[in-house]
């Protein structure tokens, strides 16, 4: 029992971080229906930024948030200005081919910029964990979760309350009705890459405390971030917090049950029997 | 008595000057013209094992220079006082680098780019076991000699292969030293009976797991607990949950850098940490990771084939390492000193057979004996057995202490006091 619980956690506070990184492709796709292949090498480049604040400045990653993300959403923003943008109108496989494109560019300039070396920072003051009976909780792994469920519930009330919130629904919904009510869809398109890339920049800000960073680092996070869009639903927000959860927990409390050797096997059999009995996902409609 | 005019002096003097600087240049450039000797290096230079990959280069680059240019201060070490390869007349090594990116596939085609057109007569590589398995079937092949100094797989050298040859020991040898060392520790009244394996999942790792199993049973130790994982990891919770739970006395570890890294982060937070955390180098052994993890990392008991701490009993061990740390700034380590080794094992094999044919530098590898005064490791020689296996190899175990690797067994050769059991986190400092 106890056992279950601890994995319970740990894939509950694990889950909040990929259901970070599986909000921006989510709403990405939701939006405007562009699968963002390159999206993980976003969460790396900001990974790397929030080293090289820590290695060069010693600016610890609690710091660096509000630096590294309006920086991240410009970037997210310009990346559909100048790439997207001109693909919009090609063909789905021109743009997968494009993201795709993106990824190896966005890896090899961090090759060639960083090198190939793993990087990791320490003594940030996100470290050590907190004990609750039986059960341990680490702290830089909570402060992700939190700050993960404070994104989410942010972007809510954004897309609720706010009139830009509303307009960009709107796009997703039908952006043909949305442009005659007079909403500008391109600008929508751009917020929602600026949203969605800051999003997985948030989550690499906070990865960094307890992982570390390579260029190829994304591949442990693409996949997964891919399977927890499809469990929760395609294009939803709610869909990749639910999603994110449930391979989180499934990976966990599943791997720690029966075997952490096949824990990836699990989250991706759930993946591929969620395609086959409800495909438009956990809370898709 | 006639005299010389100025103007005379200058002319003779200038041209004799210039004849002589001529001469100079002739000879440098006849001796540029002496045949060098392609060899093919194989090693992960990008990717993942970038880090390791590049360190190997430069301790591979380092020897190949040591054998090429003279260097007598480094005397008893082989091949350290000639330019180049006497029985060869002084002809010089040329290491042709590939990059193995750390990919089996990408090994084998590399390898077999390096034999078919760069035409290397020997070939030396690749760190990982699974790359080695595969270059080296493309060597074997073609009929080129293949030599191994780092990887540990002992399946490598039970194929059968005729031109496959390593210097460096292999799980079992290393395998084994783990359990020397418990029973050790066993003598010193310390009970311990239960092991808990966590491992990476490729053939580094799982083939470790099988030795591991085979000397637990022969010991007669329980494995309560076996966890496998691909590396790179996005956690290590499952597993550590699941391995605690076991209740072992130690942990067993085959796992790479960013495994290990998280491994200790892991086990800091459960606040937790069995007896003994005994484990195969790999990744635990890149200076990245005392950098990132500091003073978690203390107590780690891990194989090494060799260490700096030698260097008291083995003068040639410092004297090498201040020439690589004058030249990169680093220590070398235990990994890219069984990598140097090999390179100089190999080019005396091919002095030794005089002659740049693959198969003569086959029969002079299977002949070859090195004493372990001419070498920087802590073998008694090289000579190897029918398998092509080096039969001195051999390791130790070294402790960090203090973010330091300090060999702590056999006891007769430690240079500090083994720490065991390993103090729970609330008592470290």
């Amino acid at each position: 029992m106890d056992l279950l619980v601890q994995a319970a956690l740990n894939g509950l506070l694990l889950g909040l971080v990929y259901a970070l990184v599986a909000l921006g492709l989510s709403l990405i796709w939701g939006v405007m229906e562009v699968v963002n292949l390159a999206h993980a090498e976003y969460l790396m480049l900001a990974m790397y930024a929030t080293y090289w604040l820590w290695a060069l400045g010693r600016v610890d990653p609690l710091v660096a948030a509000p630096v590294v993300l309006p920086l991240f959403f410009l970037l997210g923003w310009l990346t559909y200005r100048v790439l997207i943008r001109r693909v919009l109108a090609a063909p789905m496989v021109s743009q997968i081919f494009a993201t795709f494109g993106l990824l190896f560019f966005l890896r090899y300039s961090a090759f060639a910029a960083f090198g190939p070396n793993v990087r990791g920072i320490w003594q940030s003051h996100l470290a050590g964990s907190l004990t609750v009976g039986p059960w341990y909780v680490g702290v830089p792994q909570l402060a992700a979760a939190l700050v993960a469920l404070g994104a989410f519930a942010l972007l809510w009330l954004f897309l609720n309350r706010t009139k830009t919130g509303k307009a960009l629904q709107a796009t997703a919904q039908d952006r043909v009705v949305a442009q005659t009510l007079g909403i500008d869809v391109e600008q929508m398109f751009a917020l929602a890459w600026g949203i969605g890339i800051a999003a997985a920049a948030l989550a690499g800000v906070f990865l960094m405390p307890f992982y570390q960073v390579s260029p190829t680092v994304g591949d442990a996070f693409l996949l997964i971030a891919f399977a927890s869009v499809v469990l929760g639903g395609f294009g939803t927000v709610a869909g990749a917090l639910v999603g994110g959860i449930g391979i989180g927990l499934v990976e966990n409390v599943l791997g720690a049950l029966i075997a952490p050797t096949f824990k990836l096997l699990f989250a991706f059999a759930v993946f591929v029997l969620m395609l086959l009995v409800r495909p438009q996902g956990l809370v898709g409609e | 008595m006639k005299r010389i005019s100025r103007r005379r002096f200058l002319r003779y003097g200038g041209a004799g000057l210039l004849a002589l600087s001529g001469a100079e240049r002739l000879a440098a450039w006849a001796s540029a013209q002496e045949p060098t000797i392609p060899i093919g290096v194989v090693y992960p230079l990008t990717g993942a094992l970038a880090r390791i990959g590049a360190s190997i280069k430069n301790a591979v680059d380092l020897a190949a220079e040591i054998v090429n240019t003279p260097h007598p201060e480094l005397e008893p070490l082989v091949l350290a006082r000639p330019a180049g390869l006497p029985r060869l007349r002084g002809a010089r090594l040329r290491l042709i680098w590939a990059d193995s990116r750390g990919d089996p596939a990408t090994g084998r085609a590399e390898t077999e780019r390096l034999i078919e057109r760069e035409r290397v007569v020997a070939v030396v590589g690749a760190y990982q076991s699974a790359v080695t398995a595969t270059a080296s079937l493309a060597a074997e092949a073609k009929g080129i000699p293949f030599l191994n100094p780092e990887s540990s797989s002992p399946k490598l050298t039970e194929r059968n292969f005729k031109w496959f040859f390593r210097t460096g020991p292999h799980d079992v040898t290393f395998t084994k030293l783990f359990f020397d060392m418990m029973e050790d520790l066993k003598k010193r009244g310390h009970r311990i009976s239960k092991i808990a394996i966590l491992s990476e999942d490729t053939e580094f790792g799982a083939t470790a797991v099988g030795v591991e199993k085979v000397f637990a049973q022969r010991y007669g130790y329980e494995v309560v607990a076996t966890e496998l994982y691909t590396s790179p990891p996005a956690s290590v919770e499952a597993e550590l949950l699941r391995i605690r739970r076991s209740g072992c006395d130690v942990i067993f570890g085959q796992n790479y850098l960013v495994d290990a890294v998280l491994i200790t982060r892991t086990l800091k937070q459960m606040r937790w940490f069995p007896q003994g955390l005994i484990v195969h180098d790999a990744g635990w052994v890149v200076p990245d990771y005392l950098q990132t993890v500091g003073d978690d990392g203390n107590y780690v008991l891990t194989r090494v084939s060799w260490a700096l701490g030698m260097g008291r009993r083995k003068p040639l061990v410092t004297r090498v390492n201040d020439l690589y740390r004058q030249r990169f700034g680093t220590d070398m380590d235990e990994t890219n000193a069984r990598s140097f080794t090999g390179l100089l094992a190999l080019a005396a094999a091919i002095n030794e057979a005089g002659s740049t044919r693959p198969d003569a530098i086959r029969q002079a590898l299977a002949g070859l004996s090195l004493p372990g005064r001419q070498l920087i490791m802590p073998w008694e020689g090289i000579e190897f057995d029918f398998r092509g296996q080096n039969r001195h190899a051999a390791g130790l175990m070294a402790q960090i202490l203090d973010r330091q690797y300090k060999v702590v067994w056999p006891f007769s050769l430690a240079e500090a006091d083994i720490v065991w059991p390993a103090p729970p986190w609330e008592r470290r400092g």
